[in-house]
């Protein structure tokens, strides 16, 4: 392990000439984004192109007694209406469950309700129409008539018996559950010198991408294939759903990915008004265009946390932690979410709960299950802010009983740096992390001591200051035992095409997807380094499914970690080809060439042997001159998934500096610091710039982003006037630091980056809240959002 | 009152005349009628920023206003600021310090910027903050939004002493 400066910094093993690895190169799409020039599916049009409106539940439970559409089916502009029992016959319901997650079900969910609606916003009737306007001025025309059923809405007592089953064929209301229990966890808490209990909440939260889901399906009964242009994070995946319920082979699908606006989670799903959307196209034999618009979005992209957990935590009276127990229960909607499914957020709680503490005993049991409100499933840092913020609230709860430093009980516990391998009492395994590098680091870049003096100075002028920390380990690179293993056709593996063009430049195609973190960029920068071009002349294609190797996209921060090692060894095969033509033209040894800044040399010297187009112009347009039996190969393919880890877990810690206004609850944030250990940094711009949007979507679920629904089922706040986000003015400026522990599971060893800000903020900024509040004796605050009412009544002042 | 209406208007420096339904708003306008995908739709309601567009020099919503009441107007987008190249060193300074990232919410953010910039004075990274709340950017964090403009306002400051 070395710790490295802030600045690129080249790694050693890696900086050949042209070496781009740990370098702030910019991302080669950036400046058409700045000049309106990009093309998000929000912007396709196609000849022919109808659009598709919904209409929608207002229920949250309710049985459609009565639908006629004649009078939409007349009115202007109008194409088809389609209700749920006609869609049937085009696409086929599908069930989000997968075999590793044991006794986990659901009921089969429709591309549109067929009989019944199970939540507010889910689409009953189909419009389409030659314009949205249109479509959505003939929804108002169906006559619909329902009966409402009794919504089950509150998780708690899912399970009574007296609550009604939303699947009376699955028997009762629980989807999935799991429990735990490693070591000797009720020895160890009766061998505890104190006990903390504490019931933690984290609210229903949801993804708000910028550009809401947006999809156009454009099925060819000519060519008998499918094209569809979708902002969506995983083209193959999608592929095979579309072609599985559709009844088509995977090869009569394409799906295209251009620019997207946002994804985080929210556009890695089946989303049962994009089945219909591409089902309407196979059906109208014409393309057809659908996004949702805000409110649609609030309704329907999947929500996410929504946990109850009750925590204990065990400490010694010299700060070691004896034991972790906790019981979480969440409420995932009326269905798990396909193909994920939606017991992956509850599961990676138990797994990651106490992770960076070496404590054998711990005790796990987590409940899912299903209600009548809008389907939640796997967003940005899943299930990361939930074991975060119950292990880091228990850790400073335990620290405050016993009166010990937070960074000190924290040192006390965390797994040393020399402590690996490691396996963790939830069985998760790690390879190498650094805890206590990255503590140490942290109180430097944030000078803790001084810290402290400010907050207990400012205390005494009446002005409330907290500091609060949150050591965290994310998943990343993950294999084939995320998805793959339960029976989804998601690939863990990615790969990457690199060609020769026929002037010396070089193209990339990839499996994994752009969303903007900058994929294409890091994609540009190994295949640079590994072939010895300058990165200019590295050309990046993604995103189509007739065009890239297959691959699994871009999710679970494997983007760089996976798809990065696959474009860095495709970049060395296609060193090796075009040195073993170059050597043919030269009549020379491969192994004594090399390839620096796009010429070929004498290896270890800067002597021009012979340029790359020349050698493009040779093998492509003279191979005539080459010697008899000798073909260029000036194209590699190589695939990559990581093998000898489930996961490349990285770690980090958080802190975060706030002021909290007594008088009108109001927090301040001031200042945030995160130090993360994602390996091999490949470009430590677009690594920062991952945490600071990630610690962003972490503070906004924290402080001000709640999905609030009432009893009968009714999101009451669906739209961006009454769901907070955080803007600008509301957030702290961040200090990024790192440590760089780099994974031997791959050459390149990086571990991904994307989760890191989002797992570790809002237990930072509680953390904080607590600390600041303490001398005024509130009661410890554990339920997410942070609001301005909560602290007035953790404080009692209201 | 008129399903449809005819108006002429100045966008992006060329003149316009368009049949539209009076119902619909600036940015459906520009993006559907004229093909100026550059502005975008996050909200509808006012909310995001992702619509930001001038009119008659001010910036406003491209969804809060109708179509209808730019007849006669002059409508500056993305599109044209990009080309005229008013705005070239904040594209750069975003380009450079990553200031985006899906860039949804960008042509909105660097319309928005250049809207306080063009004040003439350097504001300070808590006026910036402050400036661009109005704006939604769910990748940055705002972090690197505030540094890029920052470095406009003190370059442009230093050019112009």
């Amino acid at each position: 392990m070395k710790i490295v400066a802030d600045v690129p910094s080249p790694l050693t093993a890696l900086d050949r000439p042209n070496s781009y690895i740990g370098r702030a190169v910019p991302r080669p799409n950036l400046a058409r984004l700045t000049q309106g020039r990009a093309q998000y599916v929000s912007d396709v049009v196609l000849p022919r192109m109808a659009h598709v409106a919904f209409l929608r539940s207002p229920y949250a439970h309710a049985r459609i007694v009565k639908l006629d559409k004649s009078k939409a089916e007349t009115a202007k502009g109008v194409v088809a209406v389609v209700t749920g029992a006609e869609m049937c016959k085009v696409i086929t319901p599908w069930v989000g469950v997968l075999s590793h997650l044991k006794g986990i079900k659901s009921a089969p969910q429709y591309a549109i309700a067929v009989d019944r609606a199970c939540w507010q916003g889910e689409a009953v009737c189909a419009v389409v129409a030659r314009t949205r306007a249109e479509a959505e001025d003939a929804c108002e025309l169906i006559d619909i008539e329902y009966e409402e059923l009794t919504p089950v809405t509150d998780p708690e007592t899912a399970l009574d018996p007296d609550t009604p089953v939303i699947h009376p064929e699955l028997g009762d209301n629980l989807t999935f559950e799991r429990t735990l229990d490693a070591g000797e966890v009720d020895k160890a808490f009766n061998e505890s010198d104190a006990v903390v209990e504490a019931t933690f909440i984290f609210g229903r939260h949801t993804g708000v991408t910028n550009e809401p889901r947006a999809i156009v399906a454009d099925w060819n009964p000519g060519e008998q294939r499918l094209t569809v242009y979708q902002g969506t994070q995983a083209p193959h995946m999608m592929m095979n759903l579309f072609a599985k319920h559709l009844g088509l082979e995977e090869h009569q699908v394409r799906v295209i990915t251009k620019d997207v606006g946002g994804s985080f989670g929210i556009k890695v799903h089946t989303y049962a008004d994009e089945m219909a959307t591409v089902a309407l196209s196979k059906l109208l034999k014409r393309p057809i265009k659908f996004v949702a618009d805000r409110i649609e979005s609030f309704v329907t992209d999947i929500h996410a946390r929504d946990h109850r957990v009750r925590g204990k935590i065990g400490v010694k009276k010299d700060g070691t932690i004896t034991a972790f127990e906790i019981d979480d229960l969440t409420g995932i909607g009326p269905y798990s979410v396909y193909p994920r499914t939606s017991g992956i957020e509850a599961n990676q709680v138990v797994n990651l709960t106490g992770g960076p503490y070496k404590c054998p005993n711990y005790r796990a049991r987590a409940r899912v299950v299903f209600q009548n409100k809008n389907v939640m499933c796997q967003y940005r840092a899943v299930g990361h802010p939930i074991a975060t913020g119950v292990t880091e609230g228990l850790v400073d709860l335990a620290a405050a009983k016993i009166g010990m430093d937070p960074a000190e009980l924290r040192r006390k516990n965390l797994y040393p740096d020399d402590a690996y391998p490691a396996t963790a009492a939830s069985g998760i395994k790690f390879e190498k992390l650094s805890h206590h590098a990255s503590l140490d680091k942290i109180l430097a870049m944030m000078d803790y001591k001084a810290l402290c003096a400010e907050r207990d100075a400012k205390r005494l002028g009446g002005v409330y200051r907290g500091i609060g920390f949150a050591s965290f380990i994310e998943v990343t690179n993950p294999s084939a035992a995320f998805y793959g293993v339960g029976g989804a056709r998601i690939s863990s593996q990615d790969g990457a095409t690199v060609r020769l063009d026929a002037t010396g430049a070089i193209f990339i195609h990839s499996g994994v997807t752009e969303q903007g973190q900058g994929a294409e960029a890091v994609l540009a920068q190994c295949v640079a380094s590994a072939f010895g071009v300058p990165i200019d002349r590295v050309r990046v294609v993604t995103g189509d499914t007739d065009n890239v190797p297959y691959g699994g996209g871009t999710w679970a921060s494997r983007a760089a970690g996976i798809g990065g090692e696959a474009a860095w060894q495709a970049g060395k095969a296609l060193r090796q080809n075009v040195l073993t033509a170059a050597a043919s033209i030269l009549q020379a040894q491969p192994d004594g060439l090399d390839i620096v800044n796009g010429v070929v040399v004498d290896k270890g010297t800067t002597r021009e042997r012979i340029s790359l187009d020349e050698v493009a112009r040779i093998c492509y347009f003279r191979p005539d001159t080459l010697p008899p039996g000798f073909q260029a190969e000036l194209m590699a393919t190589r695939h990559y998934v990581p093998r000898a880890w489930p996961f490349a877990f990285t770690n980090g810690i958080q802190a975060s500096y706030l002021e909290v206004d007594i008088d009108t609850g109001f927090v301040t944030l001031l200042k945030h610091w995160c130090v993360e250990d994602c390996g091999t940094v490949i470009n430590p711009q677009l690594v920062d710039e991952q945490i600071r949007g990630g610690i962003v979507q972490g503070l906004g679920g924290a402080l001000f982003e709640h999905c609030l629904y009432d009893e009968r089922g009714q999101m009451l706040n669906g739209n961006m006037a009454d769901y907070l986000v955080p803007m600008a003015v509301e957030m702290p400026d961040m200090e990024i630091g790192h440590v760089v522990t780099p994974t031997a599971d791959s050459e390149l060893g990086a571990k991904g980056a994307g989760e890191a800000g989002t797992a570790g903020a809002p237990a930072a900024v509680m953390n904080a809240i607590n600390d600041a509040l303490r001398p005024l004796g509130a009661k410890p605050m554990t339920e997410m959002p942070f609001t301005p009412g909560r602290v007035l009544r953790a404080l009692g002042r209201v | 009152m008129n399903e449809f209406c005819d108006i002429t208007l100045t966008v992006n420096g060329e003149r316009v005349s368009e049949r539209v339904e009076a119902r619909k708003s600036l940015v459906d306008f520009l993006r559907e009628d004229l093909t100026l995908t550059g502005s975008h739709v996050g909200c509808e309601h006012g909310v995001c920023g992702a619509c930001t567009v001038r009119v008659n020099g001010e910036i406003v919503r491209g969804c809060l206003m109708l179509a209808v009441q730019c007849d006669g107007a002059s409508v500056e987008t993305i599109e044209g600021v990009s080309d005229s190249g008013e705005i070239t060193d904040l594209q750069n300074a975003f380009q450079t310090r990553n200031a985006l990232q899906c860039g949804f919410c960008t042509p909105g953010m660097l319309l928005t910027a250049q809207d306080l910039l063009s004040s003439g004075h350097a504001p300070s990274r808590d006026e910036i903050r402050e400036h661009i709340s109005g704006n939604y950017c769910r990748c940055t964090g705002y972090h690197a939004i505030v540094d890029a403009v920052e470095a406009v306002a003190q370059a442009r400051k230093g050019s112009r002493k």
